[in-house]
């Protein structure tokens, strides 16, 4: 990541009294501009992977390339801002829906559905409909349970975690077990949904997801305010006069349907979120004004950046997701090694 | 004013605060007991951090139950024992979180002069733009306090706000607390475990044990072997030095 970090050296503080000695390393300085540079970065991979090696007869690559960039649009957008408000209202940097198994449920859902229903419901339902259906059932159950976690008692941090780490395995296993009982043919349809996937996305689910994120976006703005003032924690937000429970169970919502449209879309990552949000808080700071555009923008550069980069100079070697998964394991494990996940 | 009703919380079997009716008056109103009285649960309960089970809390004649926050949070600052932020903030982002009740940004030259009263008079000039987690206990503990008063409110509530204070900083901050408490006209209510810091700042005191108020009035009426004998189950000795109750214990 192009990190403007020389340029701090002896920057002041935008938009303050100044008159203080040595200006110290600040992140706020330049806030705008890095994400102006992030959002240059951005485009320069989108340009790259849309038109380099482009063959003579360009239409039908085109078409697949615009798909595979669109979808990694939004899910850049939905899990960037997911995981930066999920890691807002639990107060620590490690915690990400992926990791708390909001898309294992996601996942176990999917396949119970198959289990119970035979293969030929995702066959039969117009993809939208049984996409709509799918939706509203997770989000649903998710906001449902962890509501129930969250609220209404005082949790510490380590209780979240773990509770969090076994029911993603309880919901990762449960999906397991299904497949196992599952006939080879419809077992091959389960699997395929299993791994993320973003050059085989389904073209008709591209603008529902669209209109998803945005108006889950949308839906952020009045309380756009309140996000940092929540970031300090619960007592002190409540003393500054944030409805705590209500803006948080409204983020609950936002993040489950956010990360609901995102596994639909292209299946379920689980450590991206983590990657692109303390990528982005180390570049910009956590003011959500700015966390937020940067977490999206990181997200689409490591995507379609890195995709570019195994398609056409690696040669199709392997799996993006597989590679954005593993560089997202090593970032959870430093954090954790050095103590910064709180 | 502050006025309970009834105040009632449970922690499980536990009665942190039991049936507790009382006024708090003007000036500096310090809550003194021993361990596990219900001290802080009642000063959390009054600035709506945590929610009672029973009864009902107004101040200033706002219900703390059904007064939407914000409105609150312009006439009530509360600071916890514990500040633990989880993100990095420099001291001067943290002061200005405390006009967001007011819908400032703290760029407004209304906000900024607030941010910057604050700041002064906790003397945390030359630390402003420091990173709270690069700071002493006791300037983080400074800087949150900046923070409530930059809320610029008719009420403050501090829970132990002495702790990680040395003695110099320990006594002007409670300079400082008299002093907006008799110039603003300031209601501060403090929970402190120094009985010899309540007995020469406070204008009020309320003692409490096993969740009920046992005692309350002025410094002379509480302040007694009588009351602190019983409150704490410890031999208390009062002294007069310099015309000054101090607390010795045996």
């Amino acid at each position: 990541m192009a990190e403007p970090t020389v340029t701090e050296r002896g920057t002041r503080p935008a938009g303050g009294t100044t008159s203080h000695a040595p200006a110290r390393r600040r992140v706020r300085f330049g806030g705008g501009a890095r994400i102006g540079l992030l959002g240059a970065l951005a485009a320069g991979a989108v340009a790259l992977y849309l038109f380099h090696d482009l063959p003579e007869r360009w239409q039908y690559p085109m078409d697949l390339r615009t798909r595979t960039v669109a979808a990694m649009l939004l899910v850049a957008v939905a899990v960037g801002v997911s995981t930066v408000l999920f890691q807002t209202i639990t107060a620590n940097r490690i915690l990400t829906p992926g990791i708390m198994g909001f898309d294992a449920v996601f996942m176990a859902i999917q396949v119970f559905t198959v289990f119970a229903l035979g293969p030929m419901v995702l066959l039969a339902a117009p993809p939208l409909v049984s996409w709509l259906v799918e939706l509203v059932l997770m989000s649903g159950f998710v906001v449902a349970l962890y509501w129930g976690l969250f609220l209404g008692r005082r949790l510490d941090l380590h209780v979240i975690v773990l509770a969090g780490l076994v029911l993603g395995t309880v919901f990762r296993s449960v999906t397991a077990f299904l497949q196992r009982l599952l006939d080879p043919d419809t077992f091959a349809i389960v699997q395929n949904l299993a791994f993320a996937s973003f050059t085989s996305v389904d073209r008709t689910l591209l603008l529902p997801t669209a209109l998803l994120v945005l108006a889950a976006l949308a839906s952020l703005w009045p309380i756009r305010r309140s996000l940092d003032v929540l970031s300090l924690g619960e007592a002190p937000a409540i003393g500054l006069g944030v409805e705590h429970r209500r803006v948080v169970m409204h983020v609950i919502v936002v993040v489950a349907l956010m990360v609901g449209a995102s596994t639909a879309l292209v299946g379920p990552v689980m450590f991206f979120g983590l990657l692109v949000a303390n990528v982005a808080y180390s570049v910009v700071g956590h003011r959500h004004s700015r966390a937020l555009p940067a977490a999206c923008l990181i997200g689409l550069i490591a995507l379609v950046g890195g995709q570019w980069f195994l398609d056409r100079v690696l040669g199709f070697a392997t799996e993006l997701p597989v590679v954005i998964e593993f560089l997202g394991g090593v970032v959870f494990i430093v954090l954790v090694l050095t103590g910064r996940a709180r | 004013m502050i006025r309970t009703e009834a105040l009632t919380k449970r922690h499980g079997e536990i009665v942190a605060v039991d049936d507790v009716t009382i006024e708090l008056g003007d000036g500096l109103t310090a809550i003194i007991g021993p361990n596990g009285a219900g001290k802080s649960t009642l000063l959390c309960a009054i600035g709506r951090l945590i929610r009672a089970d029973a009864g009902r809390v107004v101040v200033g004649g706002l219900d703390v139950a059904t007064t939407r926050s914000r409105e609150l949070a312009k006439r009530l600052a509360v600071l916890r024992q514990e500040n633990h932020l989880p993100i990095r903030l420099s001291v001067q982002e943290l002061v200005a979180f405390g006009r967001f009740p007011h819908g400032g940004t703290g760029r407004s030259p209304r906000d900024r002069t607030h941010i910057e009263g604050a700041l002064d008079l906790l003397g945390l000039d030359e630390v402003r733009d420091r990173f709270l987690d690069e700071l002493s206990g006791g300037q983080r503990q400074r800087a949150f306090v900046a923070m409530a008063l930059a809320q610029d409110t008719d009420y403050l509530l501090l829970d132990e706000p002495l702790n990680n204070l040395d003695p110099r900083h320990a006594v002007e901050l409670m300079r400082l607390l008299t002093g907006l408490a008799a110039e603003r006209g300031l209601r501060i209510v403090v929970v402190l475990h120094d009985l010899n810091v309540a007995a020469r700042y406070a204008d009020d005191v309320v003692a409490m044990r096993e969740g009920r108020v046992v005692a309350q009035g002025a410094v002379e009426q509480v302040i007694t072997v009588e009351q602190l004998t019983d409150l704490y189950d410890t031999p208390a000795h009062v002294v007069e030095v310099e015309g000054r109750r101090v607390v010795l214990w045996q």
